[in-house]
């Protein structure tokens, strides 16, 4: 059952794959008779809900095979998430019916799935704080929100490759390159783990870790970054370049920072190889797709996006995660890091809600905004289970 | 002051901007521009006065930009407060003082002398809380008590101007059969869910207007949740207690005011087997055990009506298994599994000949109650002379001494007394270490096993604010929903008599009433309604 489940996974992910190219050639296609053509986009469409049902299949059979829902640790959440970000773009595709949707969506949802597998992806046992009925309602109604609203960034993001004068360089220009540079170095991040991977490259260190034992420290990427008075172990290999700074004390701090010189490294070659090929800010090389595009249909959809998912979120992350933390904390609220980034992102989409609704912040202020709550999602899934140490930590 | 009349008739109040009735622009701002549909131009305290003390505050108050500067401030806020663990999460041991440098160094240092280490309950962010509330309650009031009037008092036929200063609006032809025209049309909008009024040749068509509500609801529900999360300083509404129970033992339970009793049975602890398959691979990466359940068995006892100072009488409420995420339940409070401790808790020893290591006779020490003497038998005797629970030694006295009460490094003097050796010899026993004072005796006390006790903590809680506070998060999502997932449109239809005008307005989703109604005006071989903001946007 799990070995089917980890097939379902891959075929989504390849289904997916495929959707986002059709929805590509979509945009770039047109038909004989000059009119722009759909045929392409309604079969990314008819895929990108395929590969749903496919994921889903993963979602269930690992579910029987763990006795558990599967969205207890960083692998599971992250794919489920992924999910619900298809999930949350097959109900505004059904709304709207923009195919350039599909072109941002499906690759940023694909990048998230990738992103996950990077985890551990063993079936784990729950912890008892774990074993609750509110596990899959709480987990489960936290991630569709977060998935809805991470539409929104996706139609920010069209909005703002769309409109942002690129004819010379501006703040604007560099941020929304900045925007796509973090992409690629998630993008770099996948490709460098599954190099390394395949290589399976090692170099381990004897390091004193966060709890002040002696220990062995196993990088699989070559040590940039190495741990603080670390002994290297492993003859002949890489590195380190200088110390990871002795304040880092999350679990296996150092590795993580290496990790994270590795994404932004391998980020800024994908980047300058883009960059140096198409001889263009890749903002610029972009914006041609984005020429028949009814932009204030885009910023519609962002902000619709985020009027769907916003209740969904705060029922699930919120509300949900109220009533489970009160049976198994025996407090509602006790202003852990994961708790106060899930108010930190409620009070951001409600500020985002009262400049929309009440003082008209339309265009593009609401698209960087739009960006910005998604980075704030992400930053709540990442940097606070992995960096930030506290009762989520479950990976 | 004075309310103002407008050329239809109706008394409006002061500071309206478009009349509550007939939606003729009262004071307009240019000809051309499009009315301002924003709280139907009704006359809101905050934009009308502006004088003396009272006004300006309750103007600072009801303003959006100053509640998403509290919302952005807030956020910011919470968010360095995440930056370094609260003191709460810290180790209950370590003075915060020292403990934020020694761990994060200067930052550290800067984080706790600013007070960030307690910031959530700090002063100044319980003061930003609160002024949310009082920006969402006056914002609620300053706008929700105009709005509604107006919408209540809204009329079919609306003034030309009111028409053709909408954002969708289009002129059509006159039909020819106006009544046919007038029948199909509204069917039309039926057919689309309006709820529709006709006066003379006027039509307004309208749905959806309890989603204006909605902020007013879910502003409410949010209200309500702050206070609740406030009332937990009223006495009696909250208790949340600590309490530790051996196994076997029977106490009063915390906050109960001796009410309740609760005896601990049994103490069940249980991690993953690692030849479970399904988990066997995770469980053999991480090494270490992972726990499974944590579980105290315990029965809840009620105190009958006791004379001061007697023994209670109890009778049994329950038997019930308290474990993690199931807490016990009864009369408002709640039991819940927070920790546990293994205490070592009876020690069991062997008088030995020195020699032989042949046994004379076997005692065990219970170590939180210990007897002075123990008689062996054929004349073999123990006495307990020293006993030093949480061992450790002296060095200015020099003498054997005890940290605290509780048995973690247990440690015992000995005299031993057999046929042989009447007047007694003397022996030190702890964990590991057997002396012999004099260094001759013929006798020793060897170890000879030990039995251990589970002690449960547990959490008692009672709070009587979680109804409020949860009847808060219910109505803030149905106002939220009520507000977000459906949209309040407004079709008007007038024939003139020379062609027909047609305007719409939503209060937002303009994409979606635009899909509605082309496909109306289709039907009824109409002009399309323009959007003319975008219109004058292109010019």
């Amino acid at each position: 059952m799990a070995q089917l489940s980890s097939s379902l996974l891959y075929i989504a992910f390849f289904i997916y794959f495929t959707a986002t190219i059709l929805f590509v050639v979509s945009l770039t296609v047109k038909e004989k008779d000059g009119t722009k053509s759909n045929k392409w986009g309604k079969w990314g469409y008819i895929l990108s809900i395929i590969g749903f049902i496919c994921q889903l299949g993963y979602f269930i059979t690992r579910w029987i095979a763990a006795g558990h829902a599967p969205v207890s640790n960083l692998f599971e959440f992250t794919t489920f998430f992924g999910m619900m970000m298809v999930f949350g773009f097959i109900i505004i595709y059904a709304i709207y019916r923009l195919n350039v949707l599909g072109v941002f969506a499906m690759p940023v949802a694909l990048l998230v799935i990738a992103y996950a597998s990077m985890f551990p992806r063993e079936i784990e046992p729950l912890i008892p704080a774990l074993q609750s009925n509110w596990l899959k309602i709480h987990v489960t109604t936290a991630a569709l929100g977060e998935g809805i609203l991470a539409i929104s960034f996706v139609a920010g993001l069209i909005y703002l490759v769309a409109t942002i004068d690129q004819s010379k360089g501006s703040k604007k220009t560099g941020w929304l390159e900045f925007v796509l540079y973090t992409l690629l170095s998630t993008l770099g991040f996948i490709l460098v783990s599954i190099g390394f991977g395949t290589a399976n490259y090692q170099a381990s260190f004897e390091w004193v870790n966060e709890s002040g034992n002696q220990a062995e420290l196993v990088y699989h990427m070559p040590a940039i970054a190495g741990p603080h008075d670390g002994v290297q172990l492993t003859e002949g290999t890489f590195g380190p370049l200088f110390e990871a700074p002795a304040w880092m004390e999350g679990v296996d701090a150092p590795k993580k920072l290496n990790t994270f010189i590795w994404a932004l490294f391998s980020g800024l070659i994908l980047y300058l190889l883009l960059r140096l090929s198409l001889r263009k800010r890749l903002g610029a090389a972009l914006k041609p797709l984005m020429k028949n595009i009814n932009t204030q249909l885009v910023d519609e959809i962002s902000y619709r996006s985020i009027a769907i998912g916003f209740p969904v979120f705060t029922l699930g992350a919120l509300i949900f995660a109220m009533i489970w933390a009160q049976a198994a904390w025996t407090r509602f609220w006790g202003w852990d890091p994961k708790e106060v980034w899930a108010l930190i992102t409620f009070l951001f989409y409600a500020a985002y809600l009262h400049l929309r609704l009440a003082r008209d912040w339309h265009g593009e202020k609401s698209a960087w905004l739009c960006v910005l709550g998604f980075v704030i999602i992400m930053f709540n899934l990442i940097a606070v289970n992995i960096v930030i140490v506290g009762l989520h930590s479950y990976a | 002051m004075d309310k103002v009349k407008c050329d239809c008739g109706h008394l409006n109040p002061y500071g309206t901007i478009i009349c509550e009735a007939c939606g003729k622009p009262i004071q307009e701002e240019s000809p051309e521009k499009l009315l301002n549909m924003r709280y139907e131009g009704t006359a809101r305290r905050s934009q009308t006065y502006n004088t003396n003390v009272v006004d300006k505050i309750w103007n600072f108050f009801s303003s959006v930009k100053v509640g998403v500067w509290l919302i952005v401030i807030t956020l910011i806020a919470s968010a360095i407060g995440t930056i370094f663990p609260q003191q709460m999460y810290i180790p209950p041991t370590a003075n915060p003082a020292a403990y934020y440098e020694k761990e994060y160094g200067m930052l550290g240092e800067i984080y706790y002398i600013l007070g960030f280490h307690n910031l959530y309950s700090s002063w100044w962010f319980v003061l930003l809380l609160g002024l949310i509330g009082v920006s969402i309650t006056v914002a609620s009031i300053d706008r929700g008590v105009p709005l509604f009037r107006s919408l209540r008092n809204q009329r079919v036929a609306k003034h030309d101007n009111f028409l053709k200063k909408q954002r969708m609006f289009a002129v059509s032809k006159r039909p020819e059969d106006e009544e046919q025209f007038m029948e199909e049309i509204l069917f039309r909008l039926k057919e689309k869910r309006y709820r529709v009024r006709r006066e003379d040749n006027s039509i307004l068509a309208e749905k959806g207007r309890f989603s204006r509500w909605g902020p007013y609801v879910n502003h409410v529900g949010l209200i309500i949740f702050l206070l609740g999360s406030m009332l937990r300083i009223v006495p009696g509404l909250y208790l949340d207690e600590d309490m530790w129970i051996r196994e076997g033992e029977t106490k009063a339970i915390k906050g109960t005011d001796q009410e309740y009793y609760l005896k601990h049975d049994k103490f069940t602890f249980e991690v993953y087997d690692k030849k479970e398959e399904r988990f066997s691979e995770a469980l053999n990466r991480v090494q270490q055990p992972v726990p499974k359940n944590y579980q105290s068995d315990v029965t809840l006892y009620k105190a009958d009506e006791k004379l001061p100072g007697a023994k209670p009488d109890l009778s049994e409420v329950k038997d019930y298994s308290i474990q993690v995420n199931k807490p016990l339940e009864f009369d408002g409070y709640s039991l819940y599994q927070v920790d546990y401790r293994q205490e070592m808790r009876y020690m069991h020893f062997e008088l030995q000949n020195a020699e032989t290591e042949e046994a004379v006779g076997s005692f065990s020490v219970d170590l939180l109650n210990p007897k002075d003497d123990f008689d062996l038998g054929d004349g073999n005797r123990v006495e307990l002379e020293g006993y030093y629970p949480d061992f450790y030694f002296d060095k200015e006295t020099k003498k054997p001494a005890t940290k605290t009460n509780i048995p973690n490094n247990p440690a015992f003097i000995f005299k031993m007394f057999t046929p042989e050796t009447p007047e007694g010899e003397v022996a030190f026993i702890g964990i590991r270490q057997n002396l012999d004072p004099s260094g001759d005796n013929q006798y020793k006390v060897a170890f000879n096993g030990i039995d251990t006790e589970f002690i449960t903590g547990l959490t008692v809680k009672k709070d009587y604010t979680l109804p409020i506070i949860l009847i808060g998060g219910i109505i803030f999502m149905i106002g939220v929903v009520q507000g977000l997932y459906w949209n309040h449109r407004r079709v008007w239809v007038k024939v003139k008599e020379e062609d027909v005008w047609m305007a719409a307005h939503t209060n937002k989703n303009w994409h979606g009433i635009r899909r509605e109604l082309d496909d109306i005006t289709v039907k009824l071989n109409m002009k399309q309604l323009v959007d003319q903001q975008e219109e004058s946007k292109k010019a």
